[in-house]
């Protein structure tokens, strides 16, 4: 399959008053033509970050992308020019974000709002951006569009808003789309339709796109492959499949065991106790370590090799080592 | 909208009523009359002089003459000076003062929120320090010292420009930089704060993800946000650009409106006290309708009307 994107060795850090913020550290993932990638974690792992980060849209400063490359279709995109950069923002590459009800501007119409974008980037008429913009918003669901781009962004509801700003992304028919959370603002009806949404927009489009959640719910109703990202890092990454049947990170699984599930009735929910390292200095060995059930002694010292399970799949623990499998097989025999 | 807006006029008689009726007021209880001023007049003169001007009838008399002239807007001569109506006063006086006022209000809107948004773009920068503390000058030097200083300085010690009157562009500068830099200072301070803050917002993100250009961003997605706070004080600062004049006319020798109106109240001339508490009452009344109706204008979200919306 085509490869539309590959982020690797990603660094991002913050200068703030209190030092040095390695907010992402060696993210390394790719993503296929018209495939959907969940990217989940807790609250502060660096996922919003990283996102920005392929937008080219870190404050710089404080922010920085100290290292790594990020190739979208064939181009590197951290060398880009900010003028090269706009080009592709909107155009090719197109971002989504959390709450529908601030990422909409209160004083322009919402016809200004979804045809800015397409009169940017092309030299079309404005009975053209028009008409495009009353396709778009059919697209998504909105019934009477030609009444109702005239209306201003109070004048609709939440999930309204939220189909308008996922019309506003898709306006130039990107060919990546990043979503940051975009129902977690949502009731839970809502939430369902705006997927549902996602799914029909891709199969009409062919779309790629990036789902950013903290949601597992959301996760399994649309991602093809997840990453589990935890303080900086994709500590595992693997089929919608691989993720939720054959887990192997302790992290992941810790995730999943906090989550109520239908098919694991009966199981006592977990969550993870403890909390993710401080990302000033974060430590050097694996940051899950002072969490971890499984912790061994080389866990807080080196950081683990990624074991490649499958062709998908891919692991960052030390359990994943033949002779810690075995240590625990002869444990478990005692 | 019609009927807001004239809801908004019956609003605006009663207020101006108002004012009419506290300044009839306090015209009759300060003591004093037009006539028994140093010189001591005959006291028959004096008694046929005030039936003249209706001044012996009884208050409430007095007070509805002065209604009429205010609804028939004919507020008779001068008392002190009986060769001119109040409406000549007015008619010379006004377009100086109105003059001085809006270039002042010019001024001081452009030069405010340009500074205001270079300070928030470079925020924390040297421009950024620089525009915040000539703000905070120009928010502390009350207007008549710094058209003392401005004169002394620039007029006086340099010769740049004139000292005094109102005669062409060179002689403006002085007066219009003395009245507009405390609102310059106040609307850079607030377009600068409010700024900061829009920049921050998602739907400010939301049109760099379209890819639009920086410019394009502040002026189509900001600015407009940014300028509804500015809006909002507009009303005061003219208000206070409005007394303001009567202090700077003084200063500069302006022959506006400002001189009629401070020596009116000294000399106890009550039509042309009247006359120009009535006229600058409905001035400012009208501007600040105005200024409603352009933040009206601003913010979609104020409905003026009840048409439309969900
Ligand atoms: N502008 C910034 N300045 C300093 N630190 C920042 C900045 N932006 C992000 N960070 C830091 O980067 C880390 C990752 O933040 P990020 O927003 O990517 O988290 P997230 O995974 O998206 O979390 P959430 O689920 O809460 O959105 C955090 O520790 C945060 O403090
Ligand atoms: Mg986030």
């Amino acid at each position: 399959m085509d490869k539309i994107l590959e982020v690797k060795d990603l660094h991002v850090t913050f200068s703030t008053y209190g030092g040095t913020v390695k907010a992402v550290r060696g993210v390394n993932f790719y993503l296929n033509k018209g495939e959907t990638l969940a990217i989940v974690g807790e609250s502060g792992c660096g996922k919003s970050v990283t996102s920005n980060a392929i937008m080219r849209l870190i404050p710089e400063p404080p922010g920085k992308i100290s290292n790594g490359s990020i190739i979208f279709k064939n181009k590197e995109l951290t060398t880009l020019s900010e003028k090269e950069m706009r080009s592709i923002r909107g155009v090719d590459i197109s971002m989504i974000f959390q709450d529908p009800m601030t990422a909409l501007n209160p004083t322009l119409t919402i016809g200004t709002q979804l045809m800015e974008g397409l009169q940017q980037h092309q030299q079309i008429t404005g009975d053209q951006a028009k008409s495009k913009a009353i396709e778009m918003m059919n697209l998504v669901g909105i019934p009477n569009p030609a009444e109702r781009l005239k209306q201003y962004p109070h004048q609709f509801s939440g999930g309204m808003r939220q189909r308008i700003v996922i019309a506003m992304a898709l306006i130039c028919k990107p060919e990546l789309l990043i979503a940051d959370e975009p129902t977690t603002a949502l009731d839970v009806t809502i939430q369902a339709q705006i997927l549902e949404l996602f799914n029909e927009i891709q199969e009409v489009t062919g779309v790629s796109i990036i789902l950013i959640t903290h949601d597992l719910g959301v996760v399994a109703k649309i991602a093809d492959r997840i990453a589990v990202m935890y303080a900086g890092k994709i500590i595992e990454v693997g089929t919608k499949r691989e993720i939720f049947y054959q887990t192997q990170h302790p992290y992941t699984k810790g995730l999943l065991h906090s989550v109520p599930r239908l098919d694991l009735q009966g199981e006592k929910l977990t969550p993870i106790d403890g909390t993710p390292p401080d990302l000033f200095s974060p430590p050097q060995g694996c940051p899950f370590t002072a969490r971890c059930p499984l912790a061994m002694e080389v866990c807080d010292k080196v950081y683990p090799v990624t074991t490649e399970r499958s062709d998908s799949h891919k692991v960052d623990c030390w359990m994943q080592d033949d002779r810690a499998k075995q240590l625990l097989a002869t444990s478990a025999e005692k | 909208m019609l009927r807001y807006i004239l809801k908004r006029l019956l609003i605006m008689v009663i207020t101006l009523w108002i004012i009419v009726t506290l300044t009839f007021i306090l015209m009759v209880s300060i003591p004093g009359s037009p006539f028994n001023s140093e010189r001591g007049t005959n006291e028959a003169v004096q008694a046929n002089l005030e039936a003249h001007y209706n001044l012996d009838e009884p208050y409430v008399i007095q007070y509805f003459l002065y209604l009429k002239s205010i609804v028939t807007f004919d507020f008779g001569p001068s008392i002190k000076q009986p060769s001119q109506t109040v409406n000549d006063m007015l008619g010379r006086g006004f377009p100086i003062s109105f003059e001085l006022g809006i270039i002042t209000i010019i001024v001081a809107v452009i030069s405010g929120v340009t500074l205001g948004i270079f300070a928030a773009l470079k925020h924390n920068k040297v421009i950024d320090y620089m525009a915040m503390g000539f703000a905070v000058l120009g928010i502390s030097i009350p207007n008549f010292v710094l058209a003392t200083l401005l004169i002394q300085q620039l007029a006086v010690n340099y010769e740049l420009f004139p000292v005094a009157r109102w005669l062409s562009p060179a002689h403006m500068i002085l007066p219009v930089t003395a009245l507009a830099t405390g609102p310059m200072a106040i609307i850079a301070r607030l377009t600068r704060s409010t700024m900061l803050e829009v920049l921050t917002q998602d739907y400010i993100k939301m049109a760099r993800a379209k890819g639009l250009s920086p410019w394009k961003i502040v002026i189509k997605h900001a600015l407009k946000n940014a300028l509804m706070p500015v809006v909002t004080i507009m009303g005061t600062l003219l208000a206070g650009i409005l007394t303001g004049t009567f202090v700077i006319e003084k200063i500069f020798a302006v022959p506006g409106m400002g001189k009629y109106f401070v020596e009116s109240i000294n000399q106890r001339d009550y039509p042309v006290i009247m006359g120009t508490t009535v006229f600058y009452s409905a001035f400012l009344i009208i501007m600040l309708f105005l200024v409603d109706l352009a933040y009206g204008i601003l913010d979609p979200r104020i409905k003026l009307h009840k048409k439309g919306g969900e």
